[in-house]
């Protein structure tokens, strides 16, 4: 399985990096031409999903794969597995950053104001905060070993905020974010056939490119360390 | 090699000619960019971003080759 993944087809490249670039090239150019429907308030806006949405659900798959090497690393204590986790949680906060702001524009836009006092706007505000003390807490400890275990136990707690506070509170009162307020689905547009086209697609290339960089920030993060034992050898 | 590139061509065209596939029948009064859509010059603003994007993933690939380059010497000189 893991020599499927390092399959290269190209320049050195593997497979998946290709893969990513193809679909995030058919989310922009057919997201942007393909026919949308036409809906009262959102209006071309609807073509957000293939982009602010994206970046939320990139987001926590690759937060997941972070909580997963946090888990990996208690069991095991490879610092391998360590590095992935702090590499993921980069990305994933990155994402989130980007699925912030781009939610703050489009609710301006429809919703006419930058920021609401939302459970779910809120939830995601919280979420991040609670993600960049996963950054502090990590940078504040010097010793490898110690900070990998701290930073694995609190990655786990910060993943269960994330699952509440996206997921669950969201849903529990009324929100004008879709896919809320006692609804589990995305609400009403992405019913529509030839939007799920372009958003499924579009959720695997955003999420593979956003493993693309993370792979490109952890051999960098691993060559450092490398140097590093060897200096003191 | 060429195989390789070969399925990677056919899997792009078929993800392109998918576009095509599908029409949808406007029935509804909302405002929509039609004006924009009919007069072509949407296709303009679409090939800035394709080219911007491109032109970022070709960083990114130059980024990715330096680094593969590192790591052939990491294991050389050890």
């Amino acid at each position: 399985m893991q020599n499927f993944f390092k399959i290269q087809l190209a320049f050195g490249l593997e497979w998946w990096k290709f893969l990513a670039i193809a679909l995030v090239l058919y989310a922009l150019i057919g997201g942007l031409l393909i026919d949308v429907p036409a809906l009262p308030i959102l209006h071309e806006t609807i073509r957000n999903l293939y982009y602010h949405v994206t970046q939320w659900f990139g987001m926590m798959i690759i937060l997941f794969v972070s909580v997963w090497h946090s888990i990996r690393y208690l069991s095991n204590f490879k610092m391998h597995h360590d590095f992935v986790a702090a590499e993921a949680a980069n990305i994933g906060i990155y994402m989130g950053i980007l699925g912030i702001v781009t939610g703050s524009v489009w609710a301006k836009f429809t919703w006419g104001a930058w920021w609401v006092s939302d459970a779910k706007l809120n939830g995601a505000a919280i979420t991040l905060l609670i993600y960049f003390a996963y950054l502090i807490l990590r940078n504040s400890m010097d010793e490898e070993q110690k900070r990998a275990r701290v930073a694995a136990v609190y990655n786990i707690f910060a993943f269960v905020m994330l699952i509440i506070f996206l997921m669950v509170l969201p849903r529990l009162t009324d929100s004008l974010h879709p896919g809320n307020g006692g609804n589990p689905g995305f609400g009403g547009y992405d019913l529509d056939n030839t939007m799920k086209l372009i958003f499924y697609p579009a959720v695997i290339g955003w999420t593979l490119l956003g493993v693309w960089l993370m792979q490109v920030c952890l051999r960098i993060r691993t060559l450092n360390h490398k140097l590093l034992i060897k200096q003191f050898k | 090699m060429i195989k390789k590139l070969l399925v990677f061509a056919t899997f792009c065209s078929l993800l392109l000619t998918s576009l095509h596939s599908f029409g949808q029948e406007s029935s509804t009064k909302v405002d929509m960019a039609e004006v924009m859509r009919s007069n072509g010059k949407i296709y303009v603003v679409v090939a800035v971003i394709a080219i911007i994007f491109i032109g970022l993933v070709i960083f990114l690939i130059t980024i990715d080759r330096k680094v593969s380059r590192l790591e052939k010497q990491m294991d050389e000189t050890k």
